[in-house]
């Protein structure tokens, strides 16, 4: 072993110490961050900030409008992308068998996962927006949105259906049920929980992009009443006032209720996986 | 019969689903190389990719510039995140009490949460005055873009290390703790090294996140083409070149920055290769466990 500098018993001593100081840095990281934002965005997030229009371009009055627009896009984003997520991971674990097709589709999700989000501003862009002639809208910005949350959805939904016991497909196919009506009425239903953690997650995507709508929604300032409309969400409104410096107070507002936003679906789904996981695993 | 034919449909329907995500990536890759191989083509590929001056008024389309301010920006990000994300992760695998872990948790999961913009936000008001204050010039930089971006890789790698680090079997670390070793010489000699692909994964994974980012480093990098000479010269990113001027760019300007993100693809695409050679399969970790 040769000559040692340090004993292990010192060594070992020395390296917990460093760990532990890695942890605890990690959490005074985020506390910085999250306690900066909040401490000066707070102070100026009240009921007429969050119900009024901005004014002056947004130097003064509030974010109703932004409000309205990201909800708009979330929501679109969020239908889409549900069905055509769950669908593809019902497919996967119920209908397929291991091969080539099933190792392609991972491989499809896995690299929508991984293509930066201002590429898929420029499809929007071509796509959606010239191509479909869909117009800078809320319409073009929650498609693009869709296509971005389509892999958390995904993956998240097909971990959960693979979770749903054995047993419970064989009881259900043993009383003569057809596939499909033991995917829906018994696989589906117990997968629930998981399913909407899952598209919570993909429209948690969708609600704090800014760079893949860049192009697609325009930057109006206005309410988007149809989905014709072009809107403003809260990350692109929060872009905009901070580069263009148009009101810094505004700014660490609307930061404020981006990371409310973050912190109650961090909350909402911890308690769900918690309780499904109670639910699956008997513990 | 009515019903067989109901299962039949069900099922071609579900398969359109499954296939939904590989048309979605042909559909992005046709279009992307349709609106920029024209630039491309007409510049040259070589004058394109080595090209060291983007002046669009002038019709010179070189990215290299951004190329270097992209792969800079990620490497110093990557240096800067990997030694904290690497303990933090062996802390939350081997030594946290569960009470800690229970903290640490939805800390990560948060700090991943968080958007990118509300990051660049940050940068801007708070990290950017220090960088004038400490290093003088205007405090966008790249070295101000990479402490921004590692604090946004650090919950991927974490998570992915942590994953790969608990899925080693409790054998291997019983062995060597019975054979005496304290718990850093077994963390040391034995977990870690055998943790080494998911960890290199988690690398890859926050390497191609930090690539990926825009609107963030547009805030702190200070977006002059140029190649930067220290780490405090301001640098700008092949995204950040797309979003700053898609909003105004006509004619073959347009073509060139869609060739900008052909540029990029291709750099994504080398990173999922490399990931697929390490083949590891992270579990999917949502909420307070994994799935």
């Amino acid at each position: 072993m040769g000559f040692r500098l340090i004993s292990p018993k010192i060594s070992q001593k020395i390296m917990k110490g460093v760990f532990w100081a890695s942890g605890i840095l990690t959490i005074i990281i985020l506390v910085v961050i999250i306690g900066y934002i909040l401490f000066k965005g707070l102070p100026v997030v009240n009921l007429e900030f969050l119900l009024s229009n901005p004014v002056d371009l947004g130097r003064a009055g509030g974010i109703f409008p932004m409000i309205i627009s990201s909800m708009y896009v979330t929501l679109i984003s969020g239908l889409v992308a549900a069905p055509l997520g769950v669908g593809a991971a019902v497919y996967l674990t119920e209908y397929s068998s291991e091969g080539h097709v099933v190792k392609l589709i991972r491989f499809g999700a896995e690299t929508l996962a991984s293509i930066p989000s201002i590429v898929f501003g420029l499809f929007g862009l071509s796509f959606f927006v010239i191509f479909l002639g869909l117009g800078w809208s809320v319409l073009s910005g929650g498609l693009v949105l869709a296509l971005m949350a389509l892999p958390t959805i995904f993956k998240v939904a097909e971990v959960s259906i693979e979770a749903v016991p054995k047993s419970y497909r064989e009881g259900s196919l043993a009383l003569g049920s057809t596939k499909w009506q033991t995917v829906y009425r018994v696989v589906l239903p117990a997968a629930s929980p998981g399913i909407t953690t899952g598209v919570i997650l993909g429209m948690a995507r969708s609600i704090s992009e800014a760079a893949a709508i860049l192009f697609a929604v325009g930057a109006a300032l206005s309410v988007p009443i149809s989905i014709f409309d072009p809107g403003r969400p809260l990350p692109l409104h929060l872009f905009i006032m901070a580069t263009e410096g148009i009101s810094l107070e505004n700014a660490y507002g609307t930061a404020a209720v981006l990371v409310m936003i973050v912190l109650i679906i961090t909350v909402v789904t911890n308690t769900m996986v918690e309780r499904y996981q109670k639910k699956m695993m008997g513990r | 019969m009515n019903n067989r034919l109901e299962e039949y449909l069900i099922e071609k329907g579900l398969f359109i689903t499954a296939i939904s995500s590989i048309l979605i990536i042909l559909l992005i890759i046709t279009f992307i190389f349709i609106e920029g191989f024209p630039a491309i083509e007409s510049y040259g590929v070589l004058n394109f990719v080595f090209g060291s001056t983007w002046a669009p008024l002038k019709g010179e389309f070189g990215v290299l510039t951004m190329i270097v301010g992209t792969l800079g920006i990620t490497f110093l990000a990557l240096a800067l995140a990997v030694p904290l994300s690497l303990l933090c992760a062996i802390f939350m695998a081997e030594i946290a009490p569960s009470s800690m872990r229970r903290i640490l948790k939805p800390v990560i999961e948060t700090l991943a949460a968080i958007p990118s913009v509300v990051y660049g936000f940050f940068g801007l008001i708070v990290l950017v005055p220090l960088m004038r204050e400490q290093f003088g010039g205007t405090g966008f930089s790249m070295l101000t873009a990479s402490v921004i971006l590692m604090v946004m890789i650090l919950p991927t790698i974490i998570s992915v290390s942590e994953d790969a680090l608990r899925s080693i079997p409790y054998e291997y670390k019983e062995a060597s703790l019975a054979l005496g070793a304290t718990q850093w010489q077994t963390i040391k000699n034995v977990i870690f090294p055998a943790a080494i692909p998911g960890v290199i994964t988690g690398i890859i994974l926050g390497m191609g996140r930090a690539i990926g980012e825009t609107l963030a480093v547009i805030m702190v990098a200070g977006n002059v083409t140029q190649f930067p000479s220290s780490v405090l010269d301001p640098v700008r990113a092949l995204t950040s070149n797309i979003a700053i001027e898609m909003g105004y760019a006509t004619g073959m300007h347009y073509n060139a920055l869609f060739g900008t993100a052909i540029v990029l693809f291709f750099m994504i695409i080398f990173l999922l290769v490399l990931a697929n050679y390490f083949h590891y399969k992270k579990k999917v970790v949502i909420g307070g466990g994994y799935l």
